[in-house]
């Protein structure tokens, strides 16, 4: 099974395209006639050791959609992730991104956002937008900064920027290479709270401009209903909800509409743990759960 | 208020400049009244004046410059050889695994023995020349830099290499662009390492036996009873020492700008 699907492998749309990145959005209309990659997931498992992570999980994502995976920590859905960006190999199932099975790593198309910004502290802001780029790629690089709003920052050094700075210029650094698929892998988990607010709407105006599909992995259900199209909650390696989020967008956090279906995620996330008592949960979730419960209280 | 307190701000910053002078001035103070007064015996030690003329005549008859020049000569070609060569082994071993199972435990028990302990053998394979003593210096500076080189580039972050290698970097580089830098600062502190051990080795070196350097002028004056000039040959070491690692420190300040303790 693993061999088969390491063997359907092709080899060329991996390098192809890399040091092109392509014009940015504003500069040509055409641009907006893409709508990213598609991802297609099926009955796909991983392992860890003894332990099965993703079990027979299937999954299709749409062009162009905005889809937020939702789920505990160990759930897998950062595994889940981590798959489709290539960084990992699956021990069974089907994964298909756009039009080629992937599980190839370096695929200009894709680029994944981690949870800290991963920028090298040795080489300017610019310079690490334009990381794997050739000189050429300068002005996209800039331009893709000036999309964040830090142009005045390309000097820099990353050590003196903040959390929330430091992860648009990841962001800016995954954009220049116009990807059709962006993978956000808690990209904002580590930032404050009125800092996570221009980040959604950020992402989501850039998600809209560049018209690539967004898959992001949160542990954060108003941040899940805040942004995706799609809310999908993993429980113990498979899909325990899938929920779809017709709200109007900009989403107003406050409204009724918004109020219950977080409360409908939440509840299917808060649900296993009602289960099974016995489980043992983090501190930290536990505060999260906590603190999430007295927000809807309080609006 | 605001007056008292900027003017004790500025006494905080004149104490802080003056403060770390003053005991050596005290020192130097002492010694030479201890000295003149004849408490202290000329061939103990000499009265610092004695010390400041005795240089000042070594320095006019260029005996000092053609010392200097040979004992700098010999530490730093033995520091490029040993240097050279740690740093090259320890890149080898800490990129290639194949290189590290076969190298490095043999490379670590060696480590353990002080280089001085070798001086009997260095004598009978290399005699009292030239060759003893670079063969001294470069196997002392060897492990610092073979250490560090290896381990600091063992501890590069591997989240930032995953993240290269999701960027399509491979090959030279991704050592180029994120394995050189980020053991980067791990290789400066092993040469500041091994600028210390330069000197200290240089010195046992000179002292056994030589026709010139500094260790030789220090030696050739004790034979005379010239305490200054011996003490003259002490403080060079001093200086130099005292030198290399403000040149290391420098480096480390241009090498590493992007560092949150060099900004």
């Amino acid at each position: 099974m693993n061999a088969a699907i390491r063997s359907s492998l092709p080899r060329e749309v991996a390098p192809a395209g890399l040091d092109q990145p392509l014009p940015l959005p504003g500069s040509a209309a055409g641009t907006k006639a893409r709508s990213g990659l598609a991802i297609s997931v099926r009955s796909l498992e991983k392992n860890y050791g003894e332990r099965q992570v993703l079990r027979g999980l299937s999954l299709d994502i749409a062009r162009g959609s905005f889809v937020a995976i939702v789920g505990r920590s160990g759930c897998g859905k950062s595994t889940l992730l981590r798959l489709v960006a290539g960084l990992e190999r699956a021990d069974g199932g089907k994964l298909d991104v756009g039009t080629a099975s992937c599980a190839c790593e370096q695929r200009p198309d894709i680029r994944l956002m981690f949870q800290d910004a991963r920028l090298l502290p040795w080489k300017s802001v610019i310079d690490n937008v334009r990381l794997g780029l050739p000189r050429s790629a300068l002005p996209a690089a800039r331009a893709a900064l000036r999309d964040v709003g830090l142009e005045d920052r390309a000097r820099d050094w990353p050590a003196a920027l903040s959390g929330g700075q430091r992860q648009r210029v990841a962001l800016a650094r995954a954009l220049v290479h116009r990807p059709q698929l962006l993978l956000l892998d808690e990209p904002l988990g580590a930032l404050d709270a009125l800092t996570r607010i221009e980040m959604h709407a950020l992402i989501e105006r850039l998600w809209r401009e560049h018209g690539f599909t967004a898959v992001l992995v949160t542990h954060d259900v108003q941040e899940a209903v805040a942004l995706a199209d799609r809310v999908v909650v993993i429980e113990d390696g498979t899909i325990g909800l899938d929920q779809t989020v017709a709200l109007p967008r900009p989403r107003a956090r406050g409204s009724q509409a918004f109020a219950a279906l977080e409360d409908r995620v939440l509840t299917q996330v808060l649900q296993q743990y009602a289960d099974r008592p016995d489980a043992p949960a983090s501190l930290e979730e536990q505060a999260d759960a906590l603190r999430l419960a007295s927000v809807r209280w309080v609006i | 208020m605001s007056a008292t307190a900027s003017s004790n701000r500025s006494w905080q910053r004149f104490g802080s400049g003056i403060l770390p002078w003053l005991l050596p001035l005290l020192i130097l103070a002492g010694w030479e009244h201890s000295a003149r007064s004849g408490l202290l015996s000329t061939r103990v030690l000499p009265e610092p004046w004695a010390v400041a003329k005795a240089a000042w005549h070594l320095v006019q008859t260029g005996e000092l410059w053609s010392n200097l020049k040979v004992s700098a000569g010999r530490a730093f070609a033995g520091l490029a050889i040993g240097g050279g060569l740690g740093l090259l082994l320890g890149l080898l071993t800490g990129l290639f695994v194949p290189a590290q199972v076969a190298l490095d435990s043999t490379l670590q028990m060696l480590r353990n023995i002080p280089p001085l302990a070798m001086i009997p053998l260095v004598i009978l394979w290399f005699g009292i020349d030239e060759g003893a003593k670079l063969f001294l210096v470069a196997l002392g500076v060897f492990f610092p830099l073979y250490l560090n080189t290896f381990h600091g580039i063992r501890t590069v972050d591997r989240n930032l290499i995953e993240m290269a290698r999701s960027y399509g970097l491979s090959g030279w580089r991704l050592y180029r662009d994120v394995i050189l830098p980020g053991a980067l600062p791990s290789i400066l502190v092993g040469l500041r390492f091994s600028l210390g051990l330069m000197w200290v080795l240089l010195i046992v070196a000179e002292t056994i036996s030589s026709s010139s350097g500094i260790g030789y002028m220090t030696m050739n004056a004790r034979e005379f009873l010239q305490t200054d000039v011996v003490l003259v040959g002490i403080l060079l070491y001093a200086l130099l020492g005292k030198i290399a690692d403000v040149a290391a420190k420098g480096l480390e300040r241009v090498c590493l700008r992007w560092h949150p303790s060099y900004q």
